[in-house]
């Protein structure tokens, strides 16, 4: 115990300075404003876009200071973040998560595969990217895409 | 009944519902700082709330009344505690119900009508939850009992502002091996009352570690704000009871007026504050315990309770 208080008060402040806040995505939708949960539900993903995420939650990145978490259920949650281009056996689930959200809700693609299919699109077991199961309202490309990428695209929606 | 018990009995409800979700705010950016996060504020609690209160609420197929209800019940039954017992004033007009059985009684209907709305949804996690549930509940209310009956026996009465006013008089008792026990009990009753580390993880996404959360995992919408409300105002509460019961000073009398109820509201409120970041503090050097372990986490806070009660039973200084 003494050696973790000697270790909290070492390294203090681990998160980063906040960069400059995006502006508002286009059409200005009012979902997830100050307050945005999030169920990540991976759809079919090589698990590269699961590691960015986990780290947008980090210390280092700590995007819950700007009001998004990520919460267990989807009936508690203002969206569904994909990430992996949607397989055979994941795509009733995805639509069903969806699904679950109470509205009004948003859905963010995380990732090339999400976004278009990637490396991926031409897989026999693979039903097509994110858009071609679900509506997306918000797209993060990049394989992977960064967690400063990812928080930015959830700042546009939390408008902190 | 007078005007200034009223007056502090309205206060302490006004400001125990208001409060809540800070407090709850307040001990997230507490552990955030600790944990070397920036923390998204104190103020997040009440955007979630304006947020899911604006939001569609979905009713599972095959639920009934009883999971549309329980966040209602578990609202009002906290507020009527929260209206009772004495934080602000010991004279509040509800007094006479301030009996340390009534409330324990009141925060055992919210859990129950939350176990019962985990049944009702039908979903595995829903009944695991009620079952993890039930079982912290009937280990946790005996020792509720047998710590507050060991702070009654030196003040005569089960009644809360009695025993309250009696430690005012006899600040003493508190040092008691007696009253020493029975903090350690009711402190530990506490932490698994309102699902706090070790025994519950608030911010657990692992469905096979939730206890709370499980239940509630189905709500959505205002019905889901009325539940994380009431969970707030249950742990002020308790947080409220532990404070007062073991550092009465600054509560207001029976012959207190504005001024009197005010300072007892803020003395209540600071203390509330201090105790509810130390518990935060606290966690951030707790790991969850495995669930088998927690019926023996709850057994020796039982078994500290029930040395209290012998204790302030043999050790009691005569009455005078």
């Amino acid at each position: 115990m003494a050696g973790l208080t000697g270790r909290i008060r070492r390294l203090g402040r681990i998160a980063e300075p906040a960069p400059p806040a995006p502006g508002p995505l286009q059409d200005a939708s009012e979902v997830g404003r100050g307050s945005l949960q999030l169920r990540h539900v991976d759809a079919g993903s090589c698990n590269g876009c699961e590691v960015e995420i986990s780290g947008c939650f980090s210390p280092v990145y700590d995007a819950e200071r700007y009001g998004a978490r990520l919460v267990a259920s989807p009936r508690h949650a203002d969206g569904v973040l994909v990430s992996g281009v949607v397989t055979r056996n994941m795509a009733s689930a995805l639509v069903d998560a969806v699904n679950a959200v109470p509205a009004p809700r948003v859905v963010i693609a995380v990732g090339d595969c999400a976004c278009d299919g990637g490396v991926f699109s031409e897989a026999y077991g693979v039903v097509g990217p994110a858009g071609a199961v679900i509506g997306v309202d918000v797209a993060v490309p990049g394989c992977p895409p960064e967690p400063a990428q990812i928080i930015d695209a959830l700042r546009k929606l939390t408008r902190r | 009944m007078n005007p200034g018990g009223i007056l502090g009995a309205a206060a302490q409800t006004a400001a125990v519902g208001l409060g809540a979700p800070g407090l709850v705010g307040g001990m997230r950016q507490v552990r955030a700082r600790m944990e070397g996060r920036a923390g998204p504020g104190v103020a997040q609690p009440y955007r979630d709330l304006r947020k899911l209160l604006g939001k569609q609420s979905i009713t599972p197929e095959g639920t009934t009344v009883v999971f549309a209800a329980a966040p209602a019940v578990i609202a009002a039954a906290t507020l009527v505690i929260a209206a009772t017992i004495p934080l602000a004033t010991t004279a509040s007009p509800l007094d006479g119900a301030a009996d340390l059985l009534a409330v324990v009684g009141l925060l055992l209907i919210g859990t129950v009508s939350l176990v019962l709305a985990g049944l009702d949804t039908g979903t595995p996690f829903g009944g695991m939850g009620a079952s993890r549930e039930t079982t912290i509940a009937a280990l946790v209310e005996p020792t509720v009992l047998l710590a507050v009956f060991a702070l009654s026996i030196p003040a005569g009465s089960s009644n809360l502002a009695v025993i309250v006013a009696d430690t005012l008089r006899r600040p003493s008792d508190v040092l008691s091996p007696a009253g020493a026990l029975a903090f350690a009990a009711i402190v530990v009753v506490i932490i698994a009352e309102t699902g706090r580390l070790p025994v519950d993880n608030p911010a657990t996404h692992l469905e096979l570690t939730m206890v709370h959360e499980a239940m509630v995992l189905e709500y959505s919408g205002p019905k889901l704000a009325v539940i994380e409300w009431g969970a707030a105002m249950r742990l002020t509460v308790l947080l409220g009871l532990l404070v007062n019961l073991f550092a009465p000073w600054g509560v207001a009398g029976r012959h207190a007026g504005l001024v009197g109820v005010a300072a007892g509201l803020a003395a209540v409120a600071v203390k509330v504050a201090v105790a509810a970041a130390a518990l935060a503090a606290g966690e951030v050097y707790l790991a969850k315990i495995r669930l088998f372990r927690v019926p023996e986490l709850l057994a020796g806070s039982f078994l500290l309770g029930l040395l209290a009660v012998t204790a302030s039973y043999f050790l009691a200084s005569p009455q005078a």
